[in-house]
C-alpha cells in the first residue's frame, strides 16, 4: 500500500512541475522547438532543472541496496543502441512537433476534458496498443523456438 | 504569445526531478511516461503502482490550480484530426523507441545514458524540423 501511495504521490509531483514549467501548455513547448520563430529557451532550463536533481537522486539510489517499498531497483538494463530507438524517437519527435504535447502533459491535461486531449490521449493510447499488436505478430512470424530477450524499458 | 520564464522552468523542473528521484528510491523504478502508460496497456503484472502514478499526474492538474498553477491547457478544437495523428505517432513511436522525455530525456540525461541521449537527440531533432517545416516551410 506505501508504493501505491508513494507512486501516487510522486506522479502528483511531476504533474504540478510540469504545470509550473510551463510545460504543459503546448504553445510554450512549440516555442522552444521553433528554431526559426521568436525562440523561448524556457524547456531547456526545465530539463535542466530536472536532470541535475533527478540525478542527484539516483546517486543516492546507487548507493542504497534497495528501495523503500520495493525489492529491487528496477534500472534500464540496455545500453545499445539499435535501429527501433531511432526510428521509434523520430516518429515521437515528429508527433511531438506536430502537437506540442507529449506522454507526461497529454496525461495532465486529460483532466481538463478537452476535446483535442481526449482525441489525443485516445489516439496515444491507440498507436502503443498498434505497436504491441505489431510485436507481438513479428515474434510470432520469427518461428517460435527464437528465444525472445525480455529487457528492462527505458522510460 | 509566450514569455521566456527561465525561473519558473527552473522550480517545475527541479520538482520533476525530484519526483523522478523519489519513485526509484521508493519503487525502484524509472519516472518514464510512456513506460509507465505502456506497462499499463500491456497487462504486465505490476499494475497498481504505474495506474497511481497515472491517477498522480491527472490530479496534479486538479489540486495545482488550487495552489496557484495554471490548469489544463486550453486549446482550441478546429483541428482534432492533427490531435489523431500526433497522438498516434507518440504513442507508436515513444513504445518502438522505448521511452518519452521523461525517460529518455529527463531520466536518461540523469543516467548519463548514451542510449537515450541518442534518443533524445533523434526526437529533439524531428520535432524541430517538424515544427520549421510546418511553421516555415512548404513557401511560407
Amino acid at each position: 500500500m506505501a508504493l501505491i501511495f508513494a507512486s501516487f504521490g510522486c506522479g502528483l509531483v511531476f504533474g504540478l512541475g510540469l504545470l509550473i514549467s510551463g510545460m504543459t501548455e503546448p504553445e510554450k513547448v512549440l516555442g522552444f522547438l521553433d528554431f526559426f520563430g521568436e525562440w523561448d529557451a524556457t524547456l531547456a532550463f526545465v530539463m535542466a532543472g530536472a536532470v541535475i536533481v533527478a540525478g542527484a537522486g539516483f546517486a543516492l539510489a546507487q548507493r542504497r541496496g534497495t528501495p523503500l517499498f520495493a525489492a529491487k531497483f528496477s534500472w534500464p538494463s540496455r545500453s545499445d543502441i539499435d535501429a527501433p530507438l531511432v526510428t521509434g524517437a523520430a516518429l515521437f519527435g515528429i508527433g511531438w512537433g506536430f502537437s506540442g504535447i507529449c506522454p507526461g502533459p497529454a496525461l495532465v491535461n486529460l483532466a481538463g476534458l478537452a476535446a483535442p486531449m481526449i482525441v489525443f490521449v485516445a489516439a496515444m493510447v491507440l498507436g502503443m496498443f498498434g505497436y504491441e499488436l505489431w510485436q507481438r505478430r513479428k515474434v510470432a512470424g520469427e518461428a517460435a523456438g527464437e528465444v525472445v530477450v525480455l529487457t528492462q524499458s527505458d522510460g | 504569445m509566450h514569455h521566456f520564464t527561465p525561473l519558473s522552468g527552473l522550480i517545475g523542473g527541479a520538482l520533476i526531478g525530484l519526483a523522478s528521484a523519489a519513485l526509484m528510491l521508493s519503487a525502484g523504478r524509472l519516472a518514464g511516461v510512456s513506460g509507465i502508460l505502456g506497462g499499463v496497456l500491456t497487462a504486465s503484472r505490476d499494475r497498481a503502482w504505474r495506474l497511481a502514478f497515472i491517477v498522480g499526474l491527472i490530479a496534479a492538474a486538479l489540486i495545482g490550480p488550487l495552489l496557484g498553477t495554471s490548469g489544463p491547457a486550453r486549446l482550441s478544437s478546429s483541428n482534432l484530426a492533427l490531435y489523431a495523428i500526433a497522438g498516434l505517432l507518440v504513442g507508436f513511436g515513444t513504445r518502438r523507441g522505448n521511452g518519452c522525455t521523461s525517460g529518455h530525456g529527463v531520466c536518461g540525461f540523469a543516467r548519463v545514458s548514451a542510449r537515450s541521449i541518442v534518443a533524445t537527440l533523434v526526437f529533439m531533432g524531428a520535432a524541430i524540423v517538424t515544427v520549421a517545416l510546418v511553421r516555415h516551410g512548404f513557401g511560407r
